[in-house]
């Protein structure tokens, strides 16, 4: 092997390291980082929450022709995040062209934000079309529309829920009464209601339990991270009673980690990152023609959208 | 027949118990109602008992602002009717909210945005001035009981808050004082009752219910409903009963009923002639949910069988024989809580985007509802908890006085 060969190796070599591990630490890391910031308040309707230093690797990735896009989106939000935060837009494309229905990214969403059975923040509709023998099926994931027109911030009676700076629509659980008005406010049924259910509600105790079931109610009374500090669901305690909705992991983004749904598709369908900038990934592919928006009529200006 | 009554409403009151601790217990976990119809069965017994008291008071304030004589022998009555049903509805929509704890953060942080908000501001608003009212308008007799020996008149003593003074003059200003706070109440019920069919108006992302007709049809349905209560009250437990004076306070109170749920049925036929005549069939799909759905009965059967065509021949036919009419009454009262079900359930049995009752699965993302024991059990307690509030005000407070039962 010559040594310009071997450079080329070594090079490549690193590099997918440093790929596998940006990849790996935003799937398996998922909230941790968060433990960090435990106990501070979700952010306040007018406070707006400080940019979180970023941690320094392993995120320093340049180009590399036909590099995985998630690396690119990495960059995009690692810029992002270096700008104040009402200088920041976040947007989802998703391309249902590429999209399988595998429906990792509703599974992913339910493990890193601790879903109870009868909430779900970003469900797959899963549709036939055609008759047959023309037939095929479609599908469209549905995560929280973010929108800049959000009907279901105006119905909360205790100003709960909110528009963020940066476009993600907030709910501080501490806050909600729980009286459900904006699930019925929500024209994209973005919004569940957390019942304080457990998925091994009625499961087998004991020697019969089996080692599954340990696992699984030891994994449930960990506590979830959403908006940047711990929720332990234990006893009724929020977020238990209160209304839910996807906020694009933002426990994640402000960590710099992009959204699970984003780092666990297969067929890296769905895409992320800050529409003000015009350099990202997200600003790129929203300005195509092949796009559009779930009930765009409507006027609510989703954050969300889709390529056809 | 007294005992049968008492003995039924032990049991439903018992078993209501059981459920308000169950409630209490475990939260919302046996509730039958989930993420994609996140309201249910009481939620419509809170539209149900609220309409019940803004009907109820609208009556009242004929008699205190229009001055309509005629009706003076039921004005307190009515006015007692609103408190309680007031009461009720509170109760049921604080067992329905998520963190029945933190329901003062709508004083403390509510959002001028939400009718929901204004709603809570505007009820608390209407219930302090319905207990003054009540007070006003008992004041006087409360004094006179205070000599009474017994439970009746050591309670009139302790309401009538030493406020003992029976001459002309303190009686003439508390009739003032009423007819003040009569003439307050009256923008103040439409207000609350207008802004509760408003709540549901608003939505536009529910075509069922985005219709600039439901404050309107609401305020038609709480006096319609809450005229109706007042007549079966009045005729089983008015004043007098037996004279001709009786009679013929039911007999009117049974057309102004009967007048009033043909102005409903005309707010209803326009609500449901126009969003069924239009061509969209997302426009139409709640109403379809109503007159073709699983429970078609609700409305075909209770609502329209036994809820206006009933009541509407037994009021025509026999308003003039105060038991009849109060039979009548006591239909349109009843049945009315299928109108609130209605209203609630169907705008939510669909869902707003296509497919999406089958993309993720469990038993709180369904579009079918039908209420559970512990919702029914809890509706029976704040039902029967009403019940016997009543039954002790009649019993004790001079709402229907002694005097007036001899006459």
């Amino acid at each position: 092997m010559s040594e310009e060969q071997q450079r080329a190796t070594s090079t490549r070599r690193a590099f997918l390291e440093k790929a596998a591990s940006a990849i790996f630490a935003g799937m398996v890391l998922g909230g941790r980082p968060l433990r960090v910031q435990a106990g501070s308040a979700p952010s306040a309707p007018t406070a707006s929450s400080v940019a979180v230093p970023m941690p320094k690797a392993p995120f320093r990735i340049s180009p590399q022709a036909r590099e995985d896009v998630l690396l690119r989106m990495q960059r995009d939000l690692e810029r992002a995040l270096r700008k104040p935060l009402r200088e920041r837009r976040w947007a989802m494309v998703i391309d249902t062209r590429k999209c399988v229905g595998c429906s990792a990214c509703t599974i992913a969403c339910v493990l890193e934000n601790k879903l109870p059975p009868g909430v779900v923040y970003r469900p797959v509709i899963d549709t036939e079309v055609g008759t047959y023998p023309n037939v095929t099926r479609k599908f469209l994931p549905r995560p929280c529309m973010q929108c800049d027109n959000p009907p279901c911030v105006p119905v909360c009676p205790v100003r709960a829920t909110w528009k963020r700076e940066d476009g993600i629509v907030a709910i501080d659980y501490e806050a909600c009464i729980g009286c459900r008005y904006c699930i019925t406010a929500c024209p994209y049924q973005a919004r569940t209601f957390d019942f304080g259910e457990y998925w091994t509600d009625g499961a087998a105790r004991g020697p019969d339990g089996g080692l599954a079931l340990q696992s699984g109610r030891a994994y449930q009374a960990e506590p979830g991270f959403e908006y940047g500090r711990e929720w332990d669901r234990a006893d009724g305690a929020s977020p238990v009673g209160n209304v839910r909705k996807c906020q694009f992991c933002l426990h994640r983004i402000e960590r710099g980690l992009l959204p699970m749904c984003v780092t666990t598709c297969i067929g890296r369908a769905t895409f992320f990152g800050d529409s003000n900038d015009p350099e990202s990934l997200v600003s790129e592919l929203a300005s195509s023609p092949d796009v559009t928006r779930l009930k765009e009529d409507m006027g609510t200006e989703p954050k969300v959208y889709y390529l056809l | 027949m007294k005992r049968v009554f008492w003995s039924l409403w032990a049991v439903i009151f018992a078993a209501g118990l059981v459920g308000v601790v169950q409630r209490l217990l475990t939260g919302h976990q046996l509730a039958a109602y989930g993420s994609y119809v996140p309201w249910g069965l009481w939620v419509a017994v809170y539209i149900y008992f609220v309409g019940l008291s803004a009907g109820a008071f609208l009556i009242s304030t004929v008699i205190y602002v229009f001055g309509v004589k005629r009706l003076e022998p039921v004005g307190r009555l009515a006015l007692f009717t609103a408190l309680m049903t007031l009461l009720m509805a509170l109760l049921s929509i604080w067992f329905d909210i998520g963190h029945m704890s933190r329901f003062w953060r709508v004083y403390t942080r509510g959002a001028w945005t939400s009718m929901m908000a204004w709603m809570v501001w505007l009820y608390t608003a209407y219930f302090l001035l319905l207990l003054a009212e009540t007070w006003f308008a008992i004041r006087g007799d409360l004094a006179r009981n205070a000599a009474v020996p017994g439970a009746a008149g050591r309670l009139a003593r302790l309401l009538s808050f030493g406020r003992g003074d029976l001459s002309e003059t303190a009686l003439a200003a508390d009739r003032r004082k009423v007819r003040l706070l009569a003439m307050l109440g009256v923008p103040l019920a439409t207000a609350f009752h207008g802004g509760v069919g408003a709540l549901f108006g608003v939505i536009g992302a529910r075509l069922y219910w985005h219709a600039s007709i439901y404050p309107l049809l609401f305020l038609a349905s709480a006096l319609s409903s809450g005229s109706a209560l007042l007549t079966f009250l009045a005729a089983f437990w008015g004043p007098g009963r037996g004279t001709r004076e009786h009679r013929d306070l039911v007999t009117l109170l049974a057309t102004v009923t009967l007048g009033l749920l043909v102005v409903d049925v005309l707010f209803e036929f326009a609500e449901f002639s126009i969003s069924l005549y239009a061509t969209i069939p997302a426009a139409v799909q709640g109403f379809l949910i109503v007159l073709f759905g699983p429970y078609w009965w609700v409305f075909w059967i209770v609502h329209l069988g036994l809820g206006i065509v009933a009541p509407a021949v037994i009021l025509l036919a026999r308003r003039h024989q105060p038991q009849w009419a109060g039979v009548g009454a006591f239909l349109i009262a009843a049945t009315f809580i299928s109108v609130r079900l209605n209203i609630i359930v169907p705008g939510l049995a669909y869902p707003e985007v296509q497919g999406l009752e089958r993309a993720y699965l469990g038993p709180r993302l369904s579009f079918q509802y039908f209420p559970s024991l512990m919702e029914w059990q809890v509706s029976a307690f704040v039902a029967s908890l009403g019940v016997a509030l009543f039954a002790l005000g009649l019993r004790f407070l001079p709402i229907v006085t002694a005097r007036e039962r001899e006459a």
